[in-house]
């Protein structure tokens, strides 16, 4: 009737995890019972669950994703304190059994539903307002998205509760992920988890490719669209030429667990060099899916904080390309130890190095903005410096790891952690937090506090360098990655640094959560009117603060790169207000309950799948088919905002801004 | 006075910081005891000194225009429009290419010459050894096919003399790796990898699993000693003398159970035949291939048969 499951497979035995599950459960409450107290189920269902508001969507794509960073960053302070414990034969406090599920998590939890939400979060929020567009191309497939992603969500938290999460490593190598290898549940979660979420991530890249593609506005030609929109045409692009390998490796995998097939395992014709490959044939793609966005946030941030158009912007744009495409032919360089020949390490170690050059021209190109502007110190400017001195410095490491001599001592150590997160902290956290603080008085009307956006930026970066630098030392003294425990007692001092640059890492984290509460304290002292809080140059900022739910009222031309800037520019420094304007019907599309039911009923299957519960995978399956034929056979997709209505609205803003002036 | 305390804070970092880089300059890497860990540790200082030319002047620029072009610095210039040169566009793209171009021509090189499948350049005419290593859950197996001898998470081997580790595994991938002589090759079931390594001093060093394989992996480590060729050949009558032997595949497949911490054993009268035969197992398709409880709940049917094993180069 439940297949593998029964009461066995909660841990009632682990205190660490029980108080976890305490304190969810007592924060679940509070957080539901709050909203029936309030009754804003109504509000919440009609205004954001069945939402297909592209900026609705970014923000919830970014609330989950900072709520899961905080569960991410909880595996990495646990892994931190068992490895600042657990050193000449001390077991610390982790067995391995648990170790090794929490190193795994922590990989997974912060790339899959931390980083990917971050960047797409911001990518809805922003896109269709930077090219003057009313939404995404697929509205409805936007939702569904989401809650796919948010199901894979769902699964990995449910992992902790109930059975185990896989002790494989992030990608789950094979054999170890096979059955023979892995015969718990750890990696079946791992699996649907990321099958599911993976194929949100997917769709994703159709509805921005397509977006970016037809939704532009009059005369935004593709060299006027707005860097951050260039670098996300590039991560769309990415997504649908790497996300499908990813599916279908894990698709693999799935036959080899779940029907005894021997694609990769030890014996009868497996191929375990073959999921090694297929992995990072996407997984190398991927890392450049993340950063690419972030590249697009610095070159907004640098050129508005700068008020200086962006240095050398076709560079950019091509230097941007030029990553996209070598992105594809690199990714043997995750592993050069496995003895492919000279020739092939050495190609691919070329092929590496080749993309420091797009990506040192771009440092160069943000400096070069700099120079001869007139730079304001705000926060997102503050994560856009430690970035470029952060982000450089990791792509030295990078290109150290790129050379396969060097690399056979450096692979696998503590070398390749400390690079990594020296790029993904120093580059893709540093470039969300920046977007966070720049784009948010358009998500919500206000700005953000700045004192306390600065201590979180300081925070982070000496958090960062404190915790990481250690592990680049260790490394040289032979320290590897995913170690429980070590018989050397001398690596201990380092890794009690570590330890505690983790802490001050915490701190940044805390700090970005007072500057939520102080910010909303102080909403209406920092209540962006004008729509345009910080002078910038890009279509989003033309609108309100926050935006309308239709964006524009009137789709707005465009002449030339950074227009909106040039329009203020051309009548004296002033935002342009229209007056006597004639408003039309607007076409915008409904809301969707088809989404959060497709996505309900996927946490259903993704879970009857793991625990063999054949039944009620079916029950999910067949409840995802029809729930997917009614929305096809639904006609009622959308609607005509009356120019009334759309008049009603621009006159309050209009007069939100007399009554400022 | 705000300067100032930035400047304490800054110089206070450096006096914390200095004894952390100082600690890694005897380290493993950069102390190596051997030809293949040498060079490759001079290839991490070159291409980490030409990284450099632009790495320092990257971070000194970033200070140096944040600073001078700060809003409130009224003497600097502003040119809002100023967005073009085609001086500097060329001067970005040359000056990384032509760093690149060195570095490239370095990894064609050294990827050649540091090719862990190659037999090594040695001025000694000592004769070239052969080792298997068999990487298990969660130990070493080291197979002596010359001597007739196998030990576990103890490898033994004189200085000087050039070591060809043939390398595979009875479990999960894995990583060979003896730090102090450079090198490490992944240890895959069914492959027949290796790299060869040399060790110029005589001593006991570590070597461990780098590539994370399960609950022991921690612990998988054994001891590399480095001793004459006299220290040698007594060690090798003293394994002959030990009343274990291991054949396969009953006395393997007792070993290849998973086991954490396991103490070192040897074994006399092993057959130089067990390298080969334990990575043929996992090409004949039969039940009796032996790699462990894990094994067990294969199939019967199906897994064609493959006469030679695979050499990971050429499965690439």
């Amino acid at each position: 009737m439940f297949g593998k499951l029964s009461l066995e497979a909660i841990p009632y035995h682990e205190p660490i995890i029980m108080s976890t599950v305490v304190v969810i459960v007592i924060a679940a409450a509070i957080l539901l019972g709050g909203i029936t107290y309030y009754r804003k189920w109504t509000y919440l269902w009609s205004e954001w669950i069945t939402s297909i508001d592209h900026k609705k969507l970014g923000i919830m794509y970014f609330l989950v994703a900072l709520v899961m960073l905080i569960r991410g960053f909880a595996d990495a302070i646990m892994m931190r304190t068992q490895q600042a414990m657990a050193a000449g034969g001390a077991e610390g406090y982790l067995p391995p059994e648990h170790y090794d599920q929490i190193f795994t998590a922590h990989g997974v939890i912060m790339i899959f539903f931390v980083a990917m939400p971050m960047v797409i979060g911001l990518m809805n929020l922003v896109v269709p307002l930077q090219i003057g567009a009313r939404d995404v191309a697929f509205p409805f497939m936007n939702n569904l998205s989401f809650w796919l992603f948010a199901a894979g969500v769902v699964l990995v938290n449910v992992s902790l509760f109930v059975g185990e999460f896989a002790k494989t490593g992030w990608l789950a190598y094979a054999p170890l992920s096979g059955i023979e290898y892995s015969p718990g549940v750890g990696v079946d979660y791992w699996i649907w988890a990321l099958q599911i979420s993976g194929i949100g991530t997917t769709l994703t890249g159709i509805n921005f490719f397509v977006t970016i593609l037809k939704m532009r506005t009059k005369g935004m030609t593709l060299f006027r669209m707005p860097i951050f929109t260039w670098t996300s045409l590039c991560t769309n692009a990415l997504i649908i030429a790497s996300f499908p390998i990813l599916t279908a490796t894990i698709a693999l995998l799935t036959l080899d667990r779940y029907l005894g097939m021997h694609f990769f395992t030890n014996d009868f014709g497996g191929n375990q060099m073959m999921y090694v490959n297929l992995i990072w044939a996407w997984g190398h793609p991927e890392v450049y899916i993340l950063i690419l966005p972030a590249f697009g946030v610095f070159s907004e941030v640098i050129s508005t904080f700068s008020r200086k158009r962006l240095f050398g912007y076709g560079t950019m744009v091509w230097a941007t390309v030029a990553i996209t495409f070598l992105s594809f032919v690199v990714w043997l360089h995750h592993f050069f130890t496995m003895g492919a020949g000279a020739d092939v390490n050495a190609f691919f170690g070329i092929a590496t190095m080749i993309i420091a050059i797009p990506t040192g021209v771009k440092i160069f190109n943000w400096l070069f903005t700099m120079y001869r502007g007139r730079i304001e110190f705000t926060a997102p400017v503050l994560w856009t410096l430690g970035f470029i001195i952060t982000f450089t410095l990791g792509g030295m490491t990078g290109v150290m790891l790129a050379v396969p001599g060097a690399n056979f001592v450096l692979h696998n150590s503590l070398f390749v952690i400390a690079h990594f997160h020296n790029v993904i902290i120093g580059g893709v956290v540093f470039g969300m937090m920046a977007g966070l603080v720049y784009w948010f008085p358009k998500a919500f009307g206000f700005t953000l506090d700045e004192k306390w956006g600065k201590r979180a930026f300081w925070c982070w970066l000496i958090g960062f360098f404190v915790a990481f630098t250690p592990l680049y030392i260790l490394s040289f003294d032979g320290a590897m990655r995913r170690m429980q425990s070590y018989a050397n007692a001398e690596w201990q001092p380092m890794m009690l640094v570590a330890w505690v640059g983790a802490f001050i890492i915490m701190l940044g984290i805390i700090s970005t959560v007072v500057q939520f509460i102080v910010s909303i304290r102080d909403r209406k002292k920092n209540a962006d009117v004008t729509g345009d809080p910080w002078d910038a140059r890009t279509l989003e900022w033309s609108t309100s603060s926050p935006a309308p739910f239709y964006n524009f009222a009137h789709l707005p031309e465009v002449e030339a790169i950074d227009d909106y800037w040039e329009t203020k520019r051309n009548n004296g420094g002033k935002v342009l207000r229209p007056t006597q304007v004639e408003y039309q019907d607007i076409h915008m599309p409904r809301n969707t309950v088809a989404g959060p039911v497709i996505g309900a009923l996927s946490i259903v299957f993704g879970f009857a799948l793991v625990w063999h519960i054949w039944w009620l995978a079916a029950v999910g399956a067949v409840g995802i088919f029809v729930a997917f034929m009614m929305r096809v056979f639904n006609d009622d997709i959308d609607y005509h905002v009356p120019a009334a209505e759309v008049e009603r609205i621009e006159r309050e803003h209009q007069q939100r801004l007399e009554m400022q002036a | 006075m705000r300067k100032n305390r930035w400047l304490r804070v800054f110089s206070l970092l450096l006096i914390v910081a200095l004894p952390l880089l100082l600690a890694g300059c005897d380290s493993i890497l950069m102390d190596p005891k051997g030809q293949v860990g040498a060079e490759e540790k001079r290839l991490i200082l070159t291409a980490f000194g030409l990284m450099l030319i632009v790495v320092i002047p990257v971070i000194v620029m970033t200070i140096m225009f944040a600073w001078r072009y700060r809003s409130g610095n009224s003497e600097a210039g502003y040119s809002p429009d100023w967005a073009h040169s085609h001086v500097i566009e060329v001067i970005v793209w040359f000056i990384p290419c032509v760093i690149i171009v060195f570095l490239a021509i370095l990894t064609w090189h050294t990827s050649h010459s540091l090719d862990p499948h190659k037999p090594l350049d040695v001025d000694s005419d000592a004769e070239v050894m052969e080792i298997g290593v068999v990487s298990l859950d969660w130990k070493w197996l080291f197979i002596y096919p010359e001597q007739g001898i196998a030990t576990v998470n103890e490898v033994v081997f004189p200085a000087d003399v050039p070591v060809h580790f043939r390398v595979t595994s009875g479990s999960v991938m894995n990583s060979f790796m003896i730090p102090r002589l450079g090198s490490q090759i992944y240890a895959m079931a069914g492959m027949d990898n290796d790299v060869h390594l040399i060790a110029d001093e005589q001593g006991t060093y570590w070597g461990r699993s780098t590539n994370y394989s399960g609950a022991g992996f921690s612990e998988m480590i054994f001891e590399a000693q480095v001793t004459s060729q006299q220290g040698f050949d007594a060690w090798v009558e003293e394994v002959r003398n030990s009343p274990d032997t291991l054949a396969f595949p009953n006395g393997y497949q007792a070993l290849a159970e998973p086991s954490i911490d396991h103490p070192v054993e040897y074994f006399s009268n092993v057959s130089p035949d067990l390298y080969d035969q334990i990575i043929q197992s996992f090409h004949d398709g039969s039940e009796m291939s032996g790699h462990g409880s894990h094994a067990s709940g294969h199939g019967e049917h199906g897994g064609e048969k493959q006469a030679m094993p695979m050499s990971a180069e050429a499965a690439e």
